[in-house]
């Protein structure tokens, strides 16, 4: 709470004189319109860049009350919920990218025109264009790219002063023991174990659906099975690292910023073959006219270019807009250049993955029977 | 007071007789009790029964296949998936007509995530095939156009086969301006009795329109399965023409006449099909769709005890996909150990309540209901930070020298870290009820055994432990029960090995969305629950339970 005040507080603070002026002249006139917004997304750290970077002005221009409610971790069943009680109780919805496609897929939410509703880019570039492979379906209208890499602590006396360099490091229990923490499902683990089982990039998924795939991923995280420690929550790894608890583990890039920069623990951070995700919104499916223009119009303001940038200044994801890239600049508090903690800078994005979502929609069910099958042996 | 009568009936007050003046009493004072408890059942009733009993009926709840696919279902009723052979091109025809109509409404991909969870890959064949259909019968389209353009317009189609009030009143309504929703199509007659098929595939085609895409059909060309349909029509009744009015003679001859010199090809959904995903070419997904069509399936609970459904029958499911009853029996297994230690740790403490002077028995019992009200969440991470690795306990014992540095103890992660936390989290559910018992088992039967020459431990075992034991029993079923309904704890403690079914439940209802499947175990769950508690009213009695 204080936290998030604080940031609001620093972010209209360092917003130049007479700029609200300026944005109410920018801001399209909304009829029609609700004057209050239900907006759901992850709580913590990521909520609080939204409510700074454009929450919070956007209720400033408009005198709109936005309600916040921290419930993305189960948005899908909470939107399936509220839509079979014929209720939707979220103007809009924060999620991840496979999530907006089962949303998608169920019905839950509208269909996006990109061009029309989201602002195009300050040199006239289309929405459409500038958001550009960062739409993965017609619901979804992507905000911030992450990456779940890997963080390591830097004063393991056992390595004899080696630092892992590369991914498979993970898998090397000669050169680095010590216990890893991984997440408790099968999505990323598996794509990793297959890489350093060997396979290519490209081939990943043609031998995951082929026979004995995913067998083939299993048996190479076996070999690290008793030094696993796994995790359910993303705030787990760096607290497991900072304790000591494990050598190595994976979670979200954002989380390990916090415990590197903001939190000055001994941790390095490992970006070969971080996998990206898309995070942004998605309006539900059920709401009422006057609701749905002024959710539309507070999307058009929040996901300009501008406005994505400015997100960047509170959290290390990218901006999902190719236009809002030259525009990170430095964090608002520790004023320190985000751009080497960004996933997407060049120098961190060597490798990388994004996973395939149409085949984890397609197989995560039978997987993860397998995987927890596995767990349990 | 009362009187007697001849016949010996007792007479009240007011001359009636007593019986019946009593039972009049009693039924008001039974009513009276009714409805002061009725806003309780009410609510109980409201909040908690209906949700419950909706959930639950969710695990056998199917309609999906049979709303969104009707076509294909009842042609598939023909189809045996003995024959090892994909189903014949009415099949494909049916499902092109049942798709077009659910690619309109998008609800073929949550037909697609339904049957998914049957078969993986469901998911991304409907939404694959869904992006094809609307172009599947394009060749018949493009030739009944080049027969003749008119076809290309779609006033001809409403005209055609439209009633003739229907189309009077959609001309009224086009020109009043479109404030009120257009009339619903409707076919004329002599559409539905010669061009049966065609009458039922456009009406298809404009119900979906006006009610889904809210368009008219006098602006939108019809799909290609009305044409389909339409040459089909016409092959098999050549002369429907003569039905309908002199301008429309000509045209459909027109037709009739190019299908018989072989410019309009035979539709083919089969090919186009198969084309979409060569997966409609093998009966597998036939299979799947005809298995899972009756409106009531049993495929949740098989897959809540590890079998599946299969055209056979039921068979078991291979050894690495079973995971359900394992974890059933590990719910049950773990929850009964922590039963046992909340009862090894939970009676002397209670003992003490019950027994130590009111003042220092005070402060135990706010020692004891203090974890009581400190969050969840809190007691658990508190666990963690006691028993990790890096942790306290192990710091101590390292401390200690009981235990080398490099072998450090595994507490948690596990099933010791579940049992632990969650002992301690149930462990004043135990304690209370075993107090309240103990509390009233007089000290004096103690000091008689004792005075009578027992030992110690015979006062204890042969007097004491039998008055409490109705304490215990209050104590293990509340301790069980909530045991193995739990799972924040073992999920943050409980690492590979540690967590409950509970667990899967909450990631059915939470990230998987498979609500079916999560009603099913469910159900089972509280299935065992309630047998569990027949049993143990069998053998201890529920009457011997006291809970103060």
């Amino acid at each position: 709470m204080t936290l998030k005040s604080l940031l609001s507080a620093t972010a209209l603070a360092m917003l130049p004189l007479g700029a609200s002026a300026a944005f109410a002249e920018d801001l399209p006139p909304c009829d029609n319109c609700s004057d209050s917004m239900v907006l759901m997304s992850w709580g913590g750290a990521y909520q609080a860049s939204q409510v700074a970077a454009y929450a919070e002005p956007y209720s400033k221009l408009t005198g709109v009350k936005i309600t916040w409610d921290e419930g993305s971790n189960e948005a899908i069943a909470k939107m399936r919920a509220a839509s079979e009680a014929g209720n939707m109780t979220y103007s809009l919805v924060d999620v991840e990218g496979p999530d907006s496609q089962r949303a998608c897929d169920e019905g839950l939410a509208e269909e996006i025109d990109f061009d029309k509703d989201l602002a195009a880019a300050p040199d006239g570039t289309a929405a459409s264009k500038d958001f550009g492979s960062a739409i993965i379906n017609e619901c979804f209208v992507p905000q911030i790219v992450f990456s779940t890499t890997f963080g390591y602590r830097t004063d393991v006396k056992e390595w004899n002063g080696k630092v892992p360099d590369n991914l498979c490091a993970i898998f090397d229990l000669e050169n680095f023991p010590g216990m890893r923490a991984l997440e408790k499902r099968p999505k990323k683990n598996l794509e990793w174990a297959l890489l350093c089982d060997g396979v290519p990039k490209e081939e990943l998924y043609t031998v995951l659906s082929s026979e004995g795939g995913v067998d083939r991923a299993l048996a190479k995280l076996d070999t690290i099975k008793d030094q696993v420690v796994w995790w359910s929550a993303g705030a787990e790894t760096p607290q497991l690292l900072a304790d000591g608890e494990v050598v190595m583990g994976s979670t979200y890039n954002g989380r390990l910023f916090s415990a590197i920069v903001e939190q000055k623990q001994p941790i390095g951070m490992l970006w070969d073959w971080q996998v990206f995700d898309f995070d942004g919104w998605v309006v539900p499916k059920g709401l009422d006219e006057a609701q749905k223009n002024r959710v539309l119009h507070f999307l058009n303001f929040a996901t300009d270019t501008q406005r994505l940038a400015d997100q960047a200044k509170y959290i290390s994801y990218g901006p999902a807009r190719a236009s809002s890239q030259p525009l990170v600049s430095t964090h608002a508090t520790l004023g320190i250049e985000m751009a080497p903690y960004m996933p997407t800078n060049p120098a961190n994005q060597k490798n990388y993955l994004v996973n395939n979502i149409e085949w984890w929609a397609d197989n995560q069910d039978e997987v993860e029977v397998a995987f927890q099958n596995w767990l349990s042996k | 007071m009362t009187e007697q009568t001849a016949d010996g009936l007792m007479l009240a007050a007011d001359g009636k007789p007593l019986k019946q003046s009593l039972n009049r009493a009693l039924r008001r004072q039974k009513l009276r009790a009714f409805l002061l408890i009725a806003p309780l059942l009410i609510f109980v009733l409201v909040t908690f029964i209906a949700p419950i009993g909706d959930m639950l009926f969710r695990s056998v709840e199917n309609d999906i296949v049979a709303d969104t696919l009707p076509r294909t279902v009842a042609a598939l009723a023909d189809w045996s998936p003995d024959s090892g052979a994909p189903p014949g091109e009415p099949v494909y025809r049916a499902l092109a007509s049942d798709l077009l109509i659910a690619v309109a409404a998008k609800t073929h991909t949550q037909l697609g995530t339904r049957l998914n969870y049957e078969d993986s890959g469901f998911s991304s064949l409907l939404r694959g095939t869904g992006r094809d259909v609307d172009d599947m019968g394009e060749d018949v389209g493009k030739a009944l156009v080049a027969v003749d353009p008119v076809w290309d317009e779609p006033v001809t189609w409403t005209n055609l086969l439209g009633d003739p009030a229907w189309i009077s009143a959609q001309a009224d309504w086009a020109k009043a301006g479109d404030k009120t929703p257009e009339p619903p199509f409707v076919p004329s007659a002599a559409a539905q009795k010669n061009l049966p098929l065609t009458a039922a595939a456009y009406g298809d085609f404009a119900r979906v329109m006006q009610t889904v895409k809210e368009d008219s059909p006098t602006e939108k060309r019809p799909w290609n399965t009305v044409a389909v349909s339409l040459t089909e029509d016409l092959k098999a009744n050549p002369s429907a023409a003569a039905a309908f009015g002199a301008d429309w003679q000509p045209r459909l001859s027109a037709v009739v006449a190019a299908e018989q010199g072989g410019a309009i090809p035979a539709a083919d959904f089969m090919a186009a099909f198969t084309e979409s995903d060569k997966a409609w070419g093998t009966p597998q997904p036939w299979e799947v769709i005809k298995t899972f069509s009756p409106r009531f399936t049993s495929g949740y609970f098989l897959n809540a005890v590890d079998l599946k459904m299969t055209p056979e029958g039921i068979a078991p499911r291979s050894e690495a996909e079973r995971v359900y009853l394992m974890l059933f029996l590990r719910t049950m297994v773990l929850s009964l150990v922590i039963t046992g230690t909340c009862i090894l740790l939970g009676y002397p403490v209670a003992w003490l309540l019950a027994n130590l002077p009111a003042r220092t028995a005070n402060l135990l019992m706010i020692l004891v209901l203090l974890p009581f009200w400190t969050s969840l969440l809190v007691r658990t991470s508190a666990w963690k930070v006691l028993l990790q690795q890096q942790g306290v306990i192990n710091d101590l014992l390292v401390w200690a020298g009981l235990v080398a540095d490099n072998n450090r103890l595994v507490l948690i992660n596990n099933q010791t870290g579940t049992i632990i936390a969650m002992t301690h989290i149930l462990l004043p559910f135990m304690i209370l009820p075993l107090y309240s018992v103990m509390k009233t088992i007089p000290p004096s039967y103690l000091r008689a055994a004792k005075s009578l020459g027992a030992t110690d431990w015979t006062a204890f075992w042969r007097v004491y432990f039998p008055q409490s034991v109705p304490g215990i029993g209050a104590g293990s079923i509340l301790v069980f029960i909530l045991a193995i309904g739990y799972y924040i704890t073992p999920e943050l403690v409980g690492g590979a090995k540690g967590v409950f079914i509970s667990n899967r439940i909450a990631y059915h209802i939470g990230t998987s969305l498979n609500w079916g499947l999560a009603a099913a175990l469910g159900s089972l769950l509280l299935v065992v629950v309630l047998v569990l508690y027949w049993v143990y009213d069998r053998i201890v009695g529920i009457d011997n339970v006291k809970l103060g």
